[in-house]
Order: C-alpha cells, then structure tokens, then sequence
C-alpha cells in the first residue's frame, strides 16, 4: 500500500494520488477507482474521466467501498481517496481502512490519501496544535503492517504567498495560519523519521556505518562527579531544535562515594525527566564504551564536562575529553564548562 | 580590530524584503521527483486565476510529461551564449525585467551560468529579478545548499560544486518540499524518464543509490520543516506560541552567540558551513574569527592570505568576521569570546596535533582550559576518499 500523506484538506493529496493512478494507467497497469470524495476541482474531473471506476455503495446520505466489486474485478491496483472514512451503518465493516485490508489480503494494490490527524499515534501531538482529536483515528498497528510507502503532499496553506497580507489581519486567522504551518511541520517530520528508520534498516543490512545517517543524535555523558544541570538542559535543547533524538549515557564505575552516588541519581533522575533515552554503559576504557555506543546509535554531538578541579595537564591530557577529541571522527564533541 | 558586535539583525534579508519580489522554493532531493512538475503545475493554477505569470527558464530534459504542463504559458526566449564553439542557451534576465511580470518561473536554482554571461550564477539573476520586485516560483534540490556540502560529501562521495548559500532560502517566502519514494523514483529512472540510458546508468552509480537518495530524502524533509519552523517562530500570533514550538527547557540566559576560528587550515571552510547551519538551528548570531600575526613577515604571508579566503567565504554566506592580531590565537580568540559574551567556540580539528599536544601548545586544549564558561565545540571531519565529482 502507498500513502499519501497530508496536513489538512484541500493541499492536494488527491490530485498527486489520482495523477499517479493516471501515470500508472498510461503505463499499461490496470487501474481503478475504488473510493471517491462528493466533488473535484475540474483537473481532477479531468483525470478521473480517463480511470476506470467502481461506483460506491449508498447509503443514506454517505457511501463505502463496494469491496465484492472491487474483489471481483480485481485490478492491479485500487485508488481509495480517503483512507479513515467511516463507514455507514449497517456496512460490513465499521472503517474504511478494514475495507482496505480486505482488498490487499485479495493482493490488490493500493494507492490512498490520508490526513494526519487521522493517525492513531499523533492524535496527542495533533491535539497539542489544534486543541481537537478526530473520533476515528486509523491504528498505528494498521499502517506499520500495510503501508510500505508514504508520499508527504506538501502544500502551503491556501493562497496566501501572492496577495499583499491584508492590514491588521484578525488574530483568529493568523492563529489559524499558525496552527496549520505547525501540522505541516509535523507531517514532514513524521515522513522523515519513517524514512530515517528506512535508512537506518538499509545501512544495517547491508552493514553500513550508521554515520551516514542524517538525523542529529545528541548524547550527554553524565559522571557521578558533578552537577550536569546545565549540560542536560542544553543537549535538551539541541535535541529539540534540531529535531533530533536525545541521549544520555553513564559508563559505570565501581566504588563510588555515597555523594557521588547522590550527585549521579540526580543527574540520571532529571535525564529521564528532560525525556532522554538513558543508557548504563560497562567497559574498562570509557572512551572506547562511550564511542561504540555513538557509533552504533550514529551520534552526531558528544556533550562532555570537563572539571577544572583537579590538576589540568592530567585532567584533560590524556583524559575523557581529549581521547574524545582524538577518536570521535565525524561527531561533535562539545565540551561544557562545569 | 573592532570588540563590539553589531546587532545581527541587519544580516536578515527577511527583515528588509519591503516591496521586493517574493521568492517561492520547490525543494526535491534528487532530479525526476517532480519538482519542474509541480512548480508548472501551481503555475497552470495561478494563470488561471488571473495572475501574469512567465516562464523565464525551463529545462525540459525531454520529459513528455513535464513540457505538456508548459503548454498555455508565456515563455521568454532564452539568451544564447556562444562558449568555446558551443552556443548555449540561458536565462536572458534583461528580457524578464523590461516584460515584467508579477510571477516568474525560474527551473533549477543552482544552475552555473556560462562563461560570458552577465552573472556567474542563476541565483544572482534570481535576485536580480526579486529586487525588480518580481515574485519567483524556482526549484532546488537539498544537495546545493551550502551548508549540507560537507554533509552531502559524506553521504554520497560527490563534491557538489554548485551550491546556494542559505541565507537566499531563508529569504524565500515558501518552501514547499516536492517529494516521492526512492522506489517510484529508481523505477522512474530505469524507465528511462528522468535520463538518457548512458547518463541514467552513470546516474546509479552516483547519487542514485538508494541509501544515498533515501538519505537525501531524509535530509529535504528535515530542511522542510526546519525552514517552516524558523518561519513559524517569526510570524507566530503571541497567543499560538503553543508548547509545540517552545523547548520543553526554559531558556536561561541569552541567546546563543557562537564563534567560528577561522584559521588557515582547509577544513575551516567546512566548520564555517557547520557554524553557520548550527546558528541557524538554535537561532543564534554567529560570527568567523581570524587571528594573524601582528608583524607581518614573510613566512606568514600564504597564511594570512588563507585566513583571509577564509573569512570571504563565511562573509559569502552571511557570517561576520573579525579579523584579530596577536600572537597567540587561544589567548585571543578566548579574549574575545568574553568581551562579546559568546557562548560557543567552534573549533576544527586539524588532522596532526599529537606533538602540539604533547608540548602543550595545542590549540584546542588551551582553548578549553581558558574558556572557563564557554562551550566549546570541536568538529572533526570524516575522513573519506573523495571521489571524483559525478553528474
């Protein structure tokens, strides 16, 4: 199955997923059209004039797939625009999307729209930005089985570029302007960290070095010695604006001081509460525990104290810091002051 | 030698637009994913609506798909330019200006201007055309922009030469990202319809790879909405700066002030790039310092000159420069950083400094030890064979 994915109505999911179908037609696959909204714009009518199309059932005022047709005439592939209709009562299946699992279990192929609010996993985060939650959200454990591409429909919001902004615009419609770049955002994010994991399971397989990744991933090397307040908050930060995951890691150490312990638990205690993914690391050598992780994980910024305490020659040549410096090809490593 | 930094602000191109052209961008991360196409597309739509929309330059690439959506609109002819024997065709600005148009369409953005025409890049003639106070529609793919050079190198092994530095994107009004699967696209490119088989086959060896696209992929998405986030930040309505947009840490202290040492060494062109997309992030000023010696003698000459390239590349891509003198460059360099309240030094790492190390010279260890409340952030290259630059 391939998804097209959009923020709202009306950025033109429809017409690159029926102008694909066409493609597809004109290239001698067996296209059909399965699932139609009430009304198009003319380019639209224009292409749908050229496909093959299954007429919905009705009832009362609303439609579904007539999924018997579509298994009878099995086609190559099904063009369903709208992917989280529910259906009419009354209709074998109370969601559009378990209609499309029954044509692809008939190993029919198919092309469909959707919006992002309508995705189980993101209804928090759509709710966050829009203060509203749609009632019937497509399950997550749905799309992760079926939908083996996804197409982001980036489009900006109407059509705002090339009229002059009129003077003293309502507050209203640039909250609205607002909330609808924030969904796009998100659309694009979540596009790009569907391909990330497609990255990163290529790389994998075929024994790549995650480096070539391209998401920031930042971790901070949090010791039982100091305060790491500061540090976490600014990793935190990079995290967030860079969009990228966020780390935290200890390599363990025996025989520490009950205040170290308290000093370490701290530190630990706000990493998770900051949401960083913690990691316990073992090793005899520091630098060489810490850097295997960051290879293996593809990290691209190192946060590291360094202490001014102890004597300097010793505490930073030769130490964590410098050996960092040395070996840590290709990532940041970013020293703090504490 | 100046101490005090000017307000940043100035450097904004978004802050000064006024009455010049807005630039709309059509963002892909590889040639045949669609970008020609949609941008013909919304140029279809605003015709029909009315607007007075040309096409300056088009590159039809002999895609049949693409030059059915150029049909109905007014083209302006092509300047031809006569290069070693060879006449080629290029944008003929001059005739955009005296038509004046409200939209002009601009295909590829990066593109190299000939020898012998009036401007050595595309994208100065597409100032030129903004500042007249003409609108732009144009396409781009991820891999021209300056700052991801390095990143790219690193990713495919391709040195791009043609890049656009991203201060002209920041000023873009919209950027909207043209995408498609890395599948549709290898399928598009073995169904010979983005290139001609020799070049399609040359193409699969270079950037065509699928990890390499499903990267780049990854890279156009992320840019996308790092571009919108800046431009959400700015136009935000104070009520709608919801905890989607604010980090989920307060902000203590000031905003980040970040410092690139520029040195004669060549990797500083790439910790320019690294400093600039990094103050881009976190919203910071940024700026590239040099220190030469103060007596200028013979030896240091090749150095001073460096230095100074150097630092016209950062000028180039909107990053202020200083140029320091002294002696000691982590005594000044540090010496600086205080005076101007910065908070991130940026250093590179030069590929032999174990003896600097050992006799306790080494730059980066005495940076660090002197910057008692300064991050500092060393960057260290991948080391990777380059190869010869492809398509």
């Amino acid at each position: 199955m391939k998804v097209f994915l959009g923020y709202a109505s009306g950025v033109g999911k429809s017409f690159q997923m029926l102008d694909e179908g066409r493609r597809r037609h004109e290239r001698g696959e067996d296209v059909v059209v399965c699932a139609l909204q009430p009304e198009y714009p003319k380019p639209i009518e224009a292409i749908l004039a050229n496909l093959e199309t299954i007429p919905m059932l009705r009832i009362a005022e609303s439609e579904s797939i007539d999924v018997d047709a579509v298994v009878n005439r099995c086609p190559q592939v099904a063009l369903i625009d709208g992917l989280a209709y529910e259906n009419p009562p009354g209709t074998a299946n109370a969601q559009r999307w378990q209609d499309v699992g029954q044509l692809l279990d008939a190993g029919i192929s198919v092309v469909t729209t959707v919006n992002l609010q309508y995705l189980e996993k993101l209804q928090e985060e759509v709710e966050r930005i829009t203060g509203k939650r749609v009632s019937c959200a497509i399950p997550s454990g749905f799309l992760d089985n079926t939908a083996d591409e996804i197409v982001v429909v980036d489009a900006p919001p109407g059509d705002t570029l090339w009229c002059e902004p009129t003077p003293g615009s309502a507050a209203s419609v640039l909250a609205e302007a607002h909330k609808l770049s924030r969904l796009r955002e998100l659309a694009l994010l979540v596009a790009a960290s569907v391909v990330d994991r497609q990255l990163e399971s290529y790389l994998r397989s075929h024994g790549l070095d995650q480096s070539s990744g391209v998401q920031e991933r930042i971790v901070v090397c949090v010791s039982p010695r100091s305060d790491a307040t500061r540090m976490l908050e600014s990793g935190r930060r990079n995290a967030d604006r860079f969009q990228g995951e966020f780390y935290v890691v200890y390599v363990q150490e025996r025989a520490i001081s009950k205040r170290e312990q308290d000093t370490l638990d701290k530190n630990l205690k706000y990493a998770g509460e900051l949401g960083a993914q913690i990691k316990i690391l073992s090793g005899f050598d520091n630098t060489e525990a810490i850097l295997d992780f960051a290879k293996h994980v593809g990290i691209t910024q190192i946060f590291v104290g360094h202490s001014t305490r102890h004597g300097l020659r010793t505490r930073i040549w030769g130490s964590l810091v410098d050996q960092l410096i040395r070996a840590a090809e290709g990532i940041d490593v970013v020293v703090y002051p504490q | 030698m100046s101490s005090s930094i000017p307000n940043s602000a100035a450097l904004s191109s978004e802050a000064s637009r006024g009455s010049l052209g807005r630039l709309q961008l059509f963002l892909g991360y590889a040639a045949g994913v669609g970008k020609t196409y949609r941008m013909l597309e919304e140029a279809q739509r605003l015709k029909s609506q009315g607007e007075d929309i040309v096409v300056g330059y088009f590159e039809p690439h002999g895609r049949k798909d693409t030059i059915a959506r150029t049909v109905g609109l007014e083209m302006i002819p092509t300047e031809t330019i006569h290069y070693r024997g060879v006449a080629l065709p290029e944008m003929d600005s001059s005739a955009i200006l005296e038509r004046r148009p409200a939209i002009c369409v601009v295909d590829e953005l990066a593109h190299t201007n000939v020898p012998g025409s009036g401007r050595q890049k595309r994208w100065e003639d597409v100032q030129v055309l903004l500042d007249a106070g003409i609108n732009v529609m144009t396409t781009m793919n991820i891999q021209h922009l300056e700052s991801l050079n390095d990143r790219v190198f690193h990713i495919t092994g391709i040195r791009v030469r043609e890049t656009v530095p991203d201060w002209l994107i920041k000023s873009a009004s919209e950027i909207v990202m043209v995408d498609a699967t890395t599948e549709a696209l290898l399928n598009r490119l073995k169904r010979g319809v983005i290139y001609a088989p020799e070049k399609a086959q040359q193409a699969l060896e270079n950037f065509f790879k699928e990890s390499t696209l499903v990267a780049l992929r990854e890279l156009a998405l992320r840019q996308t909405a790092h571009e919108l986030d800046v431009r959400g930040a700015v136009d935000a309505p104070e009520q709608a700066v919801d905890a989607f947009l604010r980090s989920r840490v307060p902000e203590r202290g000031t905003r980040d002030k970040i410092l690139i040492y520029v040195s004669a060494d060549p990797s500083s062109a790439m910790l320019i790039r690294r400093g600039r997309r990094m103050a881009d992030y976190l919203c910071a000023e940024c700026f590239a310092v040099g220190v030469v010696p103060p007596v200028r003698d013979h030896g240091a000459v090749d150095r001073v000159d460096a230095v100074e390239t150097h630092l016209n590349f950062a000028r180039n891509l909107h990053v202020e420069t200083r140029t320091l003198q002294g002696e000691d460059p982590a005594e000044m360099i540090v010496e600086f950083a205080r005076r101007n309240q910065i908070t991130q030094i940026l250093l590179g790492r030069p590929k032999h400094r174990s003896w600097e190390v050992l006799m306790g010279t080494d730059l980066i260890l005495r940076v660090v030890r002197k910057a008692k409340d300064v991050r500092v952030i060393i960057v260290a290259e991948h080391r990777r064979a380059p190869r010869p630059a492809g398509i």
